[in-house]
């Protein structure tokens, strides 16, 4: 019977296959970037300095995508540029996860001390302004993948945490809680085979969100040139890159800038998707 | 082996409460439950009735130890259960389980009925619990297929019915039903309170009974306990209380209750 439902669920599912689709292709460019790359990233020739790409009047065989001021291969270091964006979105997604969800968790369960404590801390971290804080910590640390990282998890652990606690608040005065207690289930046990599966849809969309943030954060920093020693290729770099060119190659700026806009549509989207298609109150 | 399943001797709980905490200093204390003496017997099924806030629902959560009590004692079949921590009830906790008022939110949405009987099962120990599954879904009528169905998936009654199975499958000897007819339809109520009655007397439980509704009481207990702003203002045999209520609360409660017939007597 094709009813409305029947409807919504057809387009919850374009929706997780579109963006899986996307990532999927992402994550094959990053993984066999060495293969797939028509040149090498960082090779510089200054005779085929801003090469439009292909269908463009004057394109050079070979350089699909055109190249930068420098004759770099825009195509191939946006597919070295998917490696670096795939492993931050990937790591410090899902730290920030674990680490956040778990303090929300904690807090929103157990309140009392527990809560006090970790509320005022994240009310304190709040207080930072999240680009400056990211800034001084790179400024600190030096730059490099694992310092961006580490950045994204400390500034965006909050998000988490204050969302995750709201929502483990809610479940715990569920009566299934206090069922499990009533059946002898300990504290933690409680949590964890409990509420913790109740948050689960919320902390898949989160992190799903959080892994799109992570590659804007790490294009951010790379755009301010804190991110990776720039020999590297990050959409990040080449979209300021592309910037001071804009008149002369739109292109350093607008392929990256697009990679950049779908990764992360992509990302939201993904979480959204699982939600609808994995939360069985909904299906 | 006393007579008495449960006794509670001076019960008393208050709560702070924090709207009318000073800047400085500790809130001041709501007295919801206010020096409760009573027992209830072996084998007996207690009514407690009240309006709400009466604290009916917070002396039931003392009994089965999810509030602790700030004053008095509860003895569970002897044994002083008032201050006990987690890890000393844990043994205790399998003999009184509790059936809750809305189905829908004490069954965790996530889980699969037949995973909702056997958690209890596998956190006590027990051997076998696939048969203990399957013997009290059929103890409360359910086809076997039942146990793959989530919560959303049935009705309220039927819900209803899974809490009364998880409830049983421990084969507890005292169980709590705070307001489980509350939130059903007429004939669900009555379907419910049939199956409560049988298994109290197959299984030979003890069970207390919360409800705010004295019709339901009467059809059900032989004892019945009147609550009043945390204090006991009548407690007797279900036939007594219905033929002379002593308390003007207990009159006001059973002048409450829709007559088919508002001629009609009370036998």
């Amino acid at each position: 019977m094709a009813d409305a439902r029947m409807m919504v669920r057809r387009q919850a599912g374009a929706r997780l296959w579109l963006s899986a689709f996307w990532l999927g292709l992402v994550a094959l460019a990053a993984l066999f970037a060495p293969l797939i790359a028509p040149h090498d990233p960082l090779a510089q020739d200054l005779f085929l300095g801003r090469m439009p790409p292909f269908w463009v009047a004057g394109a050079e065989p070979g350089y699909w995508l055109g190249t930068d001021s420098l004759g770099r291969d825009v195509l191939s270091r946006l597919i070295y540029g998917a490696r670096i964006a795939l492993t931050v979105a990937l790591v410090a997604g899902a730290a920030t996860c674990v680490l956040g969800a778990g303090l929300g968790l904690m807090a929103g369960y157990m309140r009392g001390w527990v809560d006090t404590v970790i509320s005022r801390f994240i009310d304190i971290w709040m207080a930072f302004p999240p680009v400056l804080f990211s800034i001084l910590l790179i400024a600190v640390m030096g730059p490099g993948l694992i310092s961006i990282i580490i950045a994204i998890v400390i500034i965006d652990w909050t998000r988490f945490a204050r969302v995750i606690r709201a929502e483990a608040m809610g479940q715990g005065a569920m009566d299934y809680v206090a069922s499990a207690r009533v059946a002898g289930r300990g504290r933690i046990s409680t949590m964890l085979t409990e509420i913790l599966p109740n948050v689960l849809p919320t902390i898949v969309v989160l992190l799903t969100l959080e892994m799109g943030i992570a590659v804007i954060i790490e294009a951010i920093l790379s755009f301010v040139n804190l991110s990776i020693p720039t020999d590297d290729a990050t959409w990040g770099g080449m979209i300021s890159e592309g910037r001071v060119s804009i008149h002369q190659a739109w292109w350093v700026l607008v392929f990256p800038l697009i990679a950049l806009f779908l990764t992360v549509l992509a990302f939201s989207q993904l979480g959204e998707g699982l939600k609808d298609r994995y939360d069985p109150v909904l299906r | 082996m006393s007579e008495d399943l449960y006794r509670a001797e001076g019960l008393r709980l208050s709560l702070p409460d924090l709207n009318r905490k000073p800047l400085w200093g500790p809130a001041p204390r709501n007295e919801i439950l206010k020096g409760l003496d009573f027992s209830i017997r072996r084998g007996e099924i207690l009514g407690i009735v009240g309006g709400s806030g009466s604290g009916k629902s917070t002396l039931g959560r003392c009994l089965v130890r999810l509030l602790q009590p700030t004053g008095g004692r509860v003895l569970f079949d002897g044994q002083d259960i008032t201050h006990l921590d987690d890890a000393a009830l844990r043994p205790l906790r399998r003999r009184f389980q509790m059936i809750f008022q809305d189905p829908m939110s004490s069954l965790n949405p996530r889980h699969r009925v037949g995973q909702l009987i056997a958690a209890p099962l596998h956190l006590h120990g027990v051997q076998d619990v696939r048969a203990r599954v399957a013997e009290a879904l059929d103890l409360v009528g359910f086809p076997q297929e039942m146990a793959s169905r989530y919560p959303h998936e049935m009705s309220g009654g039927q819900r209803q019915r899974v809490g009364i199975a998880r409830a049983i499958a421990l084969r507890p000897d005292f169980i709590l039903a705070d307001e489980i007819v509350s939130g059903l339809d007429v004939s669900s109520q009555a379907q419910v309170l049939n199956l409560l009655e049988r298994l109290v007397k197959d299984l030979g439980l003890t069970l207390a009974f919360i409800s705010h509704d004295l019709s339901v009481i009467r059809r059900l207990c032989s004892r019945i306990m009147v609550l009043y702003q945390g204090e006991i203002v009548e407690e007797s045999e279900t036939a007594a209380l219905f033929a002379a209520p002593r308390a003007a609360y207990t009159r006001e409660l059973l002048d409450a209750i829709p007559l088919p017939d508002p001629q009609q007597v009370w036998a």
